[in-house]
């Protein structure tokens, strides 16, 4: 595959390695002189010098040929530019945008990019796993609709503790799919009773999450 | 009208200026603090601090009450995800993003954003005043 990285920082630099490691033919391109010339005398002559946000330079970097371009930089702003352009004016058929953000993940998507990378969410989802008493824990991103998979835990003093699940206010489309408690995992109804320590697996949208942690952390 | 601007430089600071003399509610978002300076003292309109390219942000500034959101900092890019953050999360009527590179700003166009770029508009003038001399 000609895979294009936008971005030359830590990140770009040990993907290339990477995909280069794997028989790719890659080209980075960074705006920085320093960094390219570290990355040239590192990795052989993979990098083009310029700012990957112009269509100019994205024509050079042959982005009409690319399998694949990834925007790595720092800014959320310059990798939806990268692939906005990449998409729209060279017809790259995949773009993948690193977000450092986690907010900025639904309107990437809802942009057209084909993926996106939260480094951020990657490393809170790991902390969270490694913290017991973790209120809510994301499992998965469910395609291009803002939707996710979450697991929450139900804390002492939680306002839905106690309560059935439909005299539970909900933020929209939050579906409760799944809860495991003492004696195993059960498919909720609308009588089904939320315990202090059960699990419960939820899909919502990314912008609810908050809503729906306050109802399921503790009130304390 | 109410109105959400982000980038308080020289663009940004004259037409919230303007458009509170004009009687409109205006906030106008800059990172920096110190920009606000730009407005005249007797600003009726709202300045707050924080990234116009976070949501939240936006959300604190009334942006999903606002008629129209004007994104003017230094940067296109920043202007260009704010613009459709605005437009797209928000669904604000009237969006209009500044943006300097003549190729990008064709492509914004053409991809339903409002965009203007000072250096199609000025040179533009520009050149119209060396061809016609007063």
């Amino acid at each position: 595959m000609y895979i294009i990285l936008v971005g030359g920082g830590k990140v770009g630099f040990h993907l290339a390695r990477a995909l280069l490691s794997e028989g790719h033919e890659v080209l980075v391109i960074e705006r920085d002189r320093r960094k390219c010339v570290s990355i040239n005398d590192e990795l052989g002559s993979v990098v083009l010098q310029g700012d990957g946000c112009e269509a100019a330079i994205l024509a050079e970097a042959g982005a009409s040929r690319a399998d694949l371009v990834i925007a790595v930089t720092g800014g959320d702003e310059d990798n939806l530019v990268v692939c906005q352009l990449a998409k729209g004016k060279f017809h790259t058929p995949r773009t993948i945008a690193r977000i450092n953000n986690p907010k900025n993940e639904s309107i990437f998507k809802k942009l057209g990019i084909d993926d996106t990378i939260s480094s951020t969410q990657v490393i809170m989802e790991r902390i969270q796993a490694e913290i017991p008493s973790h209120p809510l824990l994301h499992l998965a991103s469910l395609g291009s609709y803002g939707l996710e998979l979450v697991n929450l835990s139900v804390a002492e003093g939680a306002a839905a503790a106690g309560h059935k699940l439909r005299d539970i206010s909900l933020p929209p489309q939050t579906v409760v799919s799944l809860i495991i408690g003492a004696d195993g995992p059960r498919v909720p109804t609308g009588d089904t009773l939320i315990q202090i320590g059960d699990e419960v697996i939820a899909v919502t949208r990314v912008e609810s999450e908050d809503a729906l942690r306050a109802q399921f952390a503790s009130q304390h | 009208m109410r109105v959400v601007i982000m980038g308080c430089g020289r663009v940004g600071s004259t037409l919230a200026a303007n458009l509170d003399q004009g009687g409109h509610e205006v906030t106008i978002v800059d990172l920096d603090s110190s920009q606000f300076r730009r407005l005249p003292a007797g600003f009726g309109g709202r300045s707050l601090v924080g990234n116009g390219i976070d949501q939240d942000v936006l959300r604190r500034a009334g942006i999903e009450e606002a008629d129209a959101f004007v994104a003017v900092t230094q940067g296109d890019n920043h202007n260009v995800l704010a613009s459709q953050i605005a437009k797209h999360v928000f669904s604000v009527h009237n969006v209009i993003c500044r943006m300097y590179d003549l190729v990008r700003e064709e492509f914004y166009q053409d991809l339903g954003l409002t965009t203007i770029s000072p250096t199609k508009v000025i040179s533009g003038m520009i050149g119209d005043m060396l061809h016609h001399p007063e």
